[in-house]
């Protein structure tokens, strides 16, 4: 291995511009004659709007103009599209609703876009944006997707009665119901995977600008998919054809899923550059991003797994209520069916299992993919059903696991929800975990607790997640309505340095490093001689973005695939150049080498006569040495792993403590250790956030009372312990590195092992389950309530 | 924020005249809690008269048997002052406590008790080491200080100068933080000084209280036993989110026995 090829930790070649404050956001880019946007939102969760008066906006100091849906509408500018159609178990496609960018005669949600000022400053447009008079008739309003699909509740959209987008299942119910039928045990639970709020760092921003001369516009906006979003906003919203429309997503302080999707302000600001000539930015205020971001889970679910008396499952039943919010935002649909049911099977051999989602609209913020998007909310009943059926059967949940884990000679193992795992190795994974744990010796550290008054508990959760999204076939029969390949394009240089366009995006997850390893392993040239350029449509390939872990296994893969190439080529020069065989040349170590001679050119000479073909064999070859590949997956990724979580509880408060926290996770082949590491402590954060600390809060009226970091806990260092890590790897078989993705894999172990814990340690008192956020008062009084009951029996 | 007049006068007298000349002035100390109310359009005043530039409102100084911190301590001085920490080490643990380095590195004493938020942390410490209040005008005594829900004794025109705390036997502060916001949901200051035991409860209520039966419990034995089976009534309480009254309740005796604890100890 070297230095700095494949499965080397080199450090990040980006953060020098990122710690030293030069990195390039979007808020830090102002064009020329730039303008200031600032949206008015409704205050209300649900109301008609009868009118909007912008007269005193209009006539402020500094304001250029305000729109409203009347002036978008006026332009022929269409509704935010949907990118997954779902059917329902009748075959009827879901319920699909206008989503206007500014709302026309309803608002549905705290937060809903009404109308746009543009200012010569922001602190004019803000002030113009209080003098716009807006007639609202408040309606009642629905938060909670359970009550808003009960007779009576107020409804959303007279296409959707009872709130209802769509009433999904897959698996066979029959079968399901005759394996529970045979059953020895039937553990069940009653669970909600709370609502987050994601929370990036750099809020989101967009900057719409027009070009008098091309008639060109360009959008500079926060995404995690370019080309996606020009796709989306040019075809369906603004109809801008794709050659005169560039989108560039410069560094993005963050996504986790949030932004992935075509949001109201970037149509906004974009038709706005075009109708006042000018270029136009909005920025995202935190308080906007509370109630404007897509937000994320948000499920109510009953469960049920059935088991022989030896504790092998013979089937699971899933009956769960999402929460769309109060629109469809870009991939929502998708979330709570085919990367949620797909996955129940988990690490096991369930042979039968049946789900069914109903989902409903709210008067909430749309929710769609947050990291690990479905799969962290499949996990946590998973695992969660499997504790609690491990401690009704009285046998230890380690043990319980092995009983039911896929064999390791059982790949590919095909699943009873349609995926099928290409490898993976879970009784390892777990060994390992457990033993960096010290679960054996964990009886010692709860009875040292105990001499201290605190309850100290252990949980497991282990986890399969599908990544590598996905092969573009499958997603399309599944309701998707774009591919899911990547692209990407090596432009090598005359004198053999390389830059290489990706589709993929980098917000965080240090792509210029892992993809400059790739291109310096592969050409065997010095890791400063690569650039990897991303963000750009006019720019890089037409390719799909970064989300569901899918950058290195589809977008790497895309890359290998055009090294290839380019190597290829390489060899045909050389072949010419050392006046030899094609087939007698070696590429190695960025030569190639007349096999069993010392005579070689440098990949630099080679690259150097491409583009400088004097000597060149030009009536067989082109000149030059840039090649592109698009790589369409075979199968998803299969990533897989065991964490273990170890709490201590104090009795007084209901204050939990998480005091260790092991993790081994199956990546596939690493390219980048030190990368991968960082992605599994972010993830596991935000994992932890969900169990114990975030939680967004509606009040029954639809009012957001979790809108700042008053109240919406984000963690912090200092919740969190020092985490073991570690990896067992088993290889992708499908692509061509062998790789799987981590970068979702945290958020969706630590949830469930965290939640096992705090539940073992307080399973002493009879507690069976708690929902997540295990806040303090929510364990404080779960302790009261059963040591009343306990001290009356 | 809305347009206002910015002044930042260099002494008391100034800053005085400064607020009795403007339409809706308002004094600006650290401006933890303003800047946000500002930038929120929540408060909209004519002036903003910012006391960082008068040199009387700062300092910490151990005068006879009381610790005398100006105004303008900010929270991270008091927390790392060597004074402090020897006359009474509970005070700069307290302070040490409070918000984030960002916040202690801005916020002052004075700004806080003027402010007189609910969850506000020196509130405790005012009340539970019976400390004497001085403005520009007067000296106040803490009892007499906090009146209500962000409400003090503080009249129209008058600055808050310093805060006179007697130096006490033991004491020790305990606060139970919100996860989110780190204020207090329920803070217990408890204090043993030659005039008797004080016990001063903030975040729990609209305003800081005192537990007189604490109190006189720990009069007569000062330990953790002595008081946990005291318990104040839940209502009246503050209620949220974080925290029902009755968990808060609870919270004031779990807080105030680890406060005596931590105090005897």
């Amino acid at each position: 291995m070297s230095e700095t090829g494949i499965g080397a930790a080199v450090r990040r070649k980006e953060d020098f511009r990122f710690l030293t404050g030069q990195g390039t956001y979007t808020d830090d880019i102002n064009r020329p004659g730039q303008l200031h946007a600032v949206i008015l939102r409704s205050p209300h969760a649900h109301a008609a709007i009868r009118g909007i008066d912008t007269a005193a906006a209009a006539a402020a100091a500094g304001v250029v103009a305000v729109f409203t849906a009347k002036d978008m509408a006026a332009d022929g500018v269409g509704g935010l599209p949907c990118g997954w159609q779902i059917h329902s178990k009748d075959g009827s496609p879901m319920i699909e609703p206008p989503h206007p960018a500014l709302a026309t005669d309803r608002v549905r949600h705290v937060g809903d876009p009404v109308a746009v000022v543009i200012a010569e400053t922001k602190a004019q447009a803000r002030e113009a944006a209080e003098l716009i008079a807006v007639d609202y008739q408040p309606l009642p309003a629905v938060a909670s997707a359970a009550e808003a699909q009960k007779p009576g509740a107020p409804q959303l959209f007279d296409a959707a009665p009872g709130n209802l987008c769509f009433d999904w299942h897959l698996g066979d119910k029959a079968q399901a119901d005759a394996a529970f039928a045979r059953a020895a045990h039937v553990a069940k639970l009653d669970i909600v995977n709370n609502r987050l709020i994601p929370n990036a760092m750099e809020p989101r921003a967009a900057i719409g600008e027009y070009d008098k001369a091309t008639g060109e516009y360009t959008l500079y906006t926060t995404s995690q998919n370019p080309h996606v979003i020009r796709l989306l906003m040019g075809a369906f919203v603004l109809h801008i054809p794709e050659h005169k429309l560039r989108v560039v997503a410069p560094d993005v302080g963050g996504g986790f899923g949030s932004k992935i999707y075509h949001y109201a302000e970037e149509a906004i600001v974009t038709w706005a550059a075009g109708k006042v000539r000018r270029p136009v930015k909005w920025t995202a205020d935190r308080s906007e991003s509370f109630m404007s971001d897509a937000h994320g889970r948000d499920h109510a679910t009953h469960a049920e797994l059935a088991l022989d008396k030896d504790g092998k499952f013979l089937g699971l039943k899933v009956s769960t209520i999402a929460n769309m919010g109060g629109y469809l935002s870009t991939f929502a649909p998708a979330i709570p069916t085919y990367l949620y049911a797909t996955l129940l099977a988990g690490t096991y051999t369930t042979p039968v299992i049946y789900c069914e989602v109903k989902a409903i609209f709210t008067n909430t913020v749309p929710v769609d993919a947050y990291r690990g998007a479905g799969r962290p909310e499949a996990t946590y009943i998973l695992e969660r059903l499997v504790d609690t059926a491990a401690r009704e059967m009285r046998i230890d949940p380690a043990e319980l696991r092995r009983r039911n884990f896929i064999p390791k000679d059982a790949y590919p193992y095909q699943t009873p929800v349609a995926l099928q795992y290409d490898s993976g190795d879970y009784f390892t994974t777990l060994d390992k975990a457990l033993a960096a744990a010290d679960y054996a010796g964990f009886a010692r550290r709860r009875d040292e607790a105990a001499r201290r008054g605190k309850l100290r508990g252990i949980g497991l959760a282990t986890y399969i997640e599908a990544c590598g999204i996905a092969p573009s076939a499958v997603a399309g029969s599944l309701g998707a309505r774009a591919g899911l390949y990547e692209a990407a394009e090596i432009r090598v240089h005359p004198t053999g340095s390389v830059t290489v366009f990706t589709g993929s995006h980098s917000h965080g997850q240090g792509h210029e490093t892992t993809f400059a390893q790739l291109v310096a392993d592969r050409l065997g040239i010095p890791i400063e001689n690569v650039e990897v350029s991303h963000g750009d449509t006019d720019k890089i390939p037409f390719g799909m973005g970064t989300y569901g872990s899918r950058s290195l296994a589809v977008g790497g893969s895309a890359i290998v695939k055009a090294l290839d190439k380019v190597v290829a080529k390489g060899r045909k020069i050389a072949a010419h150049l050392l006046e030899a065989a094609e087939a007698d040349i070696q590429f190695k170590d960025g030569k190639y080498v007349v096999e069993g001679t010392d005579r070689a050119k440098s990949f630099g000479e080679v690259a150097l006569t491409a583009y400088v073909p004097h000597n060149y064999p030009i009536e067989e070859l082109e000149p030059g040495l840039d090649e592109s590949a698009f790589y369409d997956p075979k199968n998803f990724t299969f990533p897989s792993g065991a964490h273990v979580a170890e709490v201590e509880i104090d009795r007084d408060t209901g204050i939990v403590e998480l005091v260790n926290f092991t993790a081994c996770d199956d990546f596939g082949r690493i390219i980048n250790p030190l990368i991968v590491e960082g992605q599994v402590h972010g993830g596991l954060v935000q994992g932890i956030g969900q169990a114990l600390l975030e939680n967004c809060v509606y009040d029954p009226e639809g009012q957001l009372l979790t809108g700042s970091y008053m109240d919406y806990c984000m963690p912090r260092a200092s919740d969190v312990p020092s985490f073991a890590v570690s990896t067992n790897t088993t290889l992708c078989t499908h692509n061509p590195l062998g790789v799987k993705g981590c970068g979702e894999a945290g958020a969706i172990g630590a949830p469930a092992a965290v939640m096992n814990a705090v539940l073992d340690a307080l399973s002493p008192l009879g507690i069976r389950h708690l929902d997540m956020p295990a806040s303090p008062e929510r364990v404080w009084r779960a302790i009261q309530q059963h040591s009343l009951a306990q001290a009356a029996e | 924020m809305y347009d206002f007049s910015y002044h930042k006068p260099s002494s008391l007298a100034e800053a005085a005249k400064a607020l009795g000349s403007a339409e809706d002035g308002k004094l600006m100390a650290g401006g933890m809690t303003l800047i946000p109310t500002l930038k929120q359009r929540l408060a909209r005043p004519s002036d903003v008269i910012d006391l960082g530039g008068i040199v009387e409102l700062k300092g910490i100084r151990r005068a006879g048997n009381a610790l005398v911190i100006g105004a303008m301590a900010r929270h991270a001085e008091v927390a790392h002052s060597d004074v402090v920490r020897s006359a009474i080490p509970a005070l700069a643990e307290l302070a040490e406590g409070i918000g984030d380095p960002q916040v202690r590195n801005r916020g002052t004493i004075g700004g806080s008790i003027a402010n007189a938020d609910p969850a506000a942390d020196y509130p405790a410490a005012v009340v539970g080491l019976g400390a004497t209040v001085e403005t520009n005008k007067r000296k106040i005594a803490a009892d007499d200080f906090f009146k209500g829900l962000f409400e003090t004794a503080l009249e129209d025109g008058e600055i808050v100068t310093a805060v006179s705390f007697p130096i006490p036997e033991k004491a020790a502060y305990m606060k139970f933080p919100n996860p989110a916001s780190r204020y207090a949901i329920v803070g217990a200051f408890v204090a043993k000084t030659g005039g008797g035991v004080r016990v001063a409860v903030t975040g729990a209520g609209p305003s800081v209280f005192r537990v007189a039966a604490m109190e006189q419990a720990l009069a007569k034995s000062f330990t953790p036993d002595a008081i946990k089976d005291i318990k104040v009534a839940a209502d009246g309480l503050n209620a949220d989110i974080h925290a029902s009254a009755e968990y808060r309740a609870h919270l004031v005796t779990v807080m105030a026995r680890r406060a005596v604890a931590a105090a005897a100890g």
